[in-house]
């Protein structure tokens, strides 16, 4: 397997620039030859796809929502990352890179972050060209938070809706593409396989989710940006239809799958309440900004939190971490959440919880002000719980958040398939081990804006324009049939169960093996539960309906089954890892119950290729080699 | 508590419908109104039966995927949210509960419960934007806006696209829905040069697609998630008198 980063040679700070100057061309009267296929609207794929339509590129886009600006991008909270450095408080390029590189243990490329970093100050140019309000000063200026643990303010937001705001920016600019005729955007339809002509992606097979019909389409570079696979934990703070197909599609076409168990789990998001829960509500990590974090000293302590005097309660995070306190990085606090359950001193009815206390700062700053800084998300919860945090402390607990893992991709943002490029989440690249605060956002516009519309003409111009295969070729006809007998097999089963069941079955394995803290027993005892799994869901499935029209269990069985594979993969990746590093938190190696990195045997991506159904995939490593920074022990002490 | 369920049952958008009844399990009143039909879909799937279809994504009251018409009411008995932030304890031990999909010419029902609002796309691909190239926007700060304007245009800009508006109003009339991406756009400077035009286009399709007039009954904004204000239609109203004025 070929795993070459094509690193461009150089400094660090000049590779972007240099990889630009020398970087293959399409002539412009050429570009209108080239058809480019988009799976995905989210930031990552809106961007890409209205960015390339703009060049003169043939773009279509698709995505299974009904509408592209429903991708999940839409419900993020807090905020984006840019090194700006308008608060002139010392921010810079290399700050947020260095950042970004320790925030992910130093399990990140180099150039890839370095790049990002630099092209973060154009995104908000651009997005605020396109009309994003982001929140301002009285001056007029654009305002910044400090988010996510950092110690520079250089988050910008829209309310609490920061995510929205982007998306409907990028949406905006995707709908003139579509109004101009230079973008054919296809809703409500979701890509079931990745076609390869003589290697090379060449296209994809489609269900159109209202009627059922079963769709090639022939492109000359595919593109995924299909977002994060969190969602095969059950439980997490997705939107329900995120899922893993396509770029678990291309895996099993042969894309290599980088760190499938790098999963963040975010430390405040409501707790579960019950078994019937279908998601996790997160709380937006800017509460920490004000909120202190609490369990009872004692084990079993169930007197109401304000019954509980000031010296039996264990500030735990500020007690750990006191240069961070409330505010150390989520993979950190997370654990650290975890532990004191472990030990019984979690509240609430299902010990699973921790509080989030507002009173010292009601006192410090008054009611109102704390309403004006976090009254939405103040009524979320109530409505959610029916609990008012003003009075009585939030309760939050970890929940599955965001997927680092996702498919390997060079300094280009091509798969090891040539012509297969994956952008946004479902990539692997930026975050290494942990994922900061508001660099979602940032990565998925950056590589939609500014890195593909580039990178992308470097593959193209090795193809002769107008040279997109057909799709009645006989590859095309071959994966459309294993499609259908794949639907036809799904809607055959007829079992004693729903899709659901066996869902929740694998969110619980994974939850319980492969989360926060992993063991070498509990990961193999998971590699045993999941193929059993998997093995009873294609006997006992019932999957109602036709395939013709829409059919929401149909849809769910096929990502379902899916996810029953990759969370396979995963263990093996967190069983294959032994170190710990960022969220992947081996008991077995520890330092004062912090993450033990192990560098010299893991400083890599592990890139998993696969082989057959009947085959253990195979996993390869691609060295991360440290020339600009200095790998140290990530401390928040 | 249980509840029994008055569903709205239609296979395809050529089929008629009709009403169907399901009486559901004990329920936690600390449920979502989304998890109780994920409860009775699951159930009727454990027995061969297909499930109600229903649209839904975020589960959060963000992504406006959601819609459905619980007694009457688009999103249902709240206000100021999205049906999937509706909870079960709004409702008593007993009681029957009628949902329908969102009722209105221009959203053609699929299946059930889900409608076809794509409509909407039509109406932000004519105008709902502003013409920036991706690589030529000035410096972030070039241009200051005040916090006033720059807030009001978030209260616009926080639309869900839902189409619940278009659901409540007896003319079927999409006006809050394109006054508040008129006005996000048009309170801002970035928005100025093509205002009118905007305006103008939006509110053509508009009407192309069968959306009715409005008769300022604000039926609207009483069941908008994000409560997006009336004011935002005396607003339009005025820039687009401006733009049939210059002939935009
Ligand atoms: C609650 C929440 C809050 C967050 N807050 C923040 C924050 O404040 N700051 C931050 O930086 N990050 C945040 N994140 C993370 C961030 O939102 C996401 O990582 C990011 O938006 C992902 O964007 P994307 O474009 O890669 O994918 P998505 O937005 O998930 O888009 C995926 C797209 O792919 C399409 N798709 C998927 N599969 C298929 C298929 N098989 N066929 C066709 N189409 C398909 C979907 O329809 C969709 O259009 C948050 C995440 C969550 C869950
Ligand atoms: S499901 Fe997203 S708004 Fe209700």
């Amino acid at each position: 397997m070929n795993l070459d980063a094509k690193i461009p040679p150089g400094p660090l700070d000049q590779k972007w620039t240099k990889h630009l100057a020398n970087i293959r061309l399409v002539a412009p009267n050429n570009k209108r030859k080239y058809r480019i296929l988009v799976v995905g609207t989210g930031l990552a794929g809106a961007s890409a796809a209205a960015s390339l339509a703009e060049l003169g590129y043939q773009v279509m886009a698709l995505c299974f929502h009904d509408s592209a600006r429903r991708a999940h991008s839409i419900a993020a909270q807090g905020g984006i990352n840019a090194a700006k450095n308008y608060q002139n408080d010392g921010d810079s390029v290399w700050r947020l890179f260095h950042d970004t590189i320790k925030g992910g243990d130093f399990r990140a490329r180099e150039s890839n972050v370095h790049r990002l970093a630099e092209v973060s100050t154009s995104i908000i140019d651009q997005c605020v060209a396109q009309g994003v309000p982001f929140a301002r000063e009285y001056g007029g200026l654009l305002a910044n938070r400090s988010f996510g643990g950092a110690q520079v303010s250089r988050t910008f937001y829209a309310r609490g809706q920061t995510g929205q705001q982007l998306l409907l920016g990028a949406y905006s600019a995707l709908m003139r593409q579509v109004g101009l005729g230079a973008v054919r955007l296809l809703a409500n339809t979701e890509m079931l396989d990745l076609v390869l002509v003589n290697g090379h992606a060449k296209g994809i097979v489609t269900r159109n989710l209202i009627n059922g019909d079963i769709e090639r389409h022939a492109a000359d570079a595919v593109i995924l940006a299909t977002g994060g696979y969190g969602n095969v934990y059950n439980l997490s703070t997705y939107a329900r239809g995120s899922n893993a197909t396509a770029i678990w599609r291309a895996y099993r076409r042969g894309a290599a799958f980088a760190n499938p168990c790098f999963t963040q789990i975010h430390p405040t998001c409501i707790p579960v309440s019950g078994d019937y829960q279908s998601k996790l509500t997160l709380m937006s990590e800017s509460l920490r900004n004000d909120g202190r974090v609490w369990v009872p000293k004692k084990p079993g302590d169930r007197r109401p939190p304000g019954a509980i005097p000031e010296d039996e309660r264990d500030y735990y995070l500020e007690r750990k971490y006191p240069a961070y306190g409330n505010l150390a990085p989520r993979d950190i606090s997370s654990r650290a959440a975890k532990q004191v359950c472990d030990e019984g001193r979690g509240v609430g009815e299902s010990g699973l919880g921790v509080y989030l206390d507002f009173s010292d700062a009601i006192q410090r700053f008054g009611l109102s002000t704390i309403k004006e800084r976090y009254g939405n998300l103040f009524d979320i919860y109530h409505e959610i719980t029916n609990e008012n945090a003003y009075e009585i402390p939030m309760r939050i607990f970890p929940a599955v958040h965001y997927t680092m893992g996702g498919l390997w991709v060079d300094y280009n943002l091509m798969s090891n398939i040539p012509g297969l490029f994956v952008l946004g989440e479902a990539n692997f690249s930026d975050h290494g081990a942990n994922r900061l605060g508001a660099s979602a956002l940032m990565q998925g516009l950056a590589d939609g804006y500014f890195v593909i519309p580039y990178t992308i003409g470097d593959y193209l111009a090795t193809l002769k324009p107008g040279g997109c295969p057909s799709s009645d070729s006989p590859d095309f006809a071959s994966v459309e049939n294993q499609i259908r007998g794949r639907t036809s097999r799904l809607l055959e089963i007829r079992g004693k169960h729903n899709v659901s069941y066996f869902h929740k079955e694998l969110g619980r394995l994974l939850w319980d093996h492969c989360g926060m803290a992993r063991t070498r027993a509990g990961i193999q005892k998971a590699l045993e539960g999941i193929p059993r799994l998997r093995e009873r869901f294609w006997r006992e499935v019932n999957v109602p309906g036709e395939p013709g029209g829409i059919n929401q269990s149909l849809e769910k069985a096929g990502r379902v089954a899916d996810f029953l594979e990759l969370g396979e993969l995963m263990c093996l990746d967190a069983l294959t890892r032994e170190e710990s590093c960022g969220c992947h938190f081996r008991e077995e190696y520890q330092e004062a119950g912090e993450c033990k990195r192990n560098d010299v045997e893991f400083a890599h991506v592990a890139a998993w290729e696969f082989r057959g159904d009947r085959e253990q995939p195979v996993r390869h490593t691609e060295p991360l080699v440290y020339e600009s920074v200095e790998m140290a022990t990530r401390s928040y002490k | 508590m249980k509840v029994t369920l008055k569903v709205w049952r239609q296979i395809d958008s050529t089929a008629p419908g009709s009403f169907q009844l399901y009486p559901t399990p004990d329920l936690n009143p600390d449920m979502s109104f989304l998890e109780m039909l994920d409860v009775v879909n699951d159930e009727l799937a454990n027995r061969g039966e297909e499930p109600i279809a229903f649209a839904h994504d975020c589960r959060e009251g963000i992504c406006g995927t959601c819609g459905l018409t619980i007694n009457g009411k688009p999103h249902g008995p709240g206000r100021g949210i999205a049906t999937c932030q509706l909870y079960m304890r709004t409702f008593a031990d007993g009681d029957t509960i009628t949902v329908e999909p969102f009722r209105a010419k221009p959203f053609p029902v699929l299946k059930d419960l889900m409608v076809d609002r794509s409509a909407f796309d039509r109406i932000i691909q004519t105008g709902g934007f502003i013409s920036v190239r991706t690589g030529s926007a000035p410096d972030g700060n070039a241009l200051p806006i005040s916090k006033i304007d720059a807030d009001l245009a978030m209260d616009a800009a926080a639309c869900i696209g839902c189409g619940a508006c278009v659901a409540a109003c007896k003319n079927a009339s999409a006006m809050l829905f394109v006054s508040a991406k008129v006005s996000h756009l048009g309170l801002l400077p970035q928005g100025q040069p093509e205002r009118h035009r905007r305006v103008a286009r939006m509110v053509d399709q508009m009407d192309r697609e069968g959306f009715g007039a409005c008769t300022v009954t604000g039926s609207c904004e009483a069941v908008c998630p994000k409560n997006i204000s009336l004011n935002f239609i005396t607003r339009m109203n005025r820039d687009y008198a401006v733009a049939l004025f210059k002939g935009e």
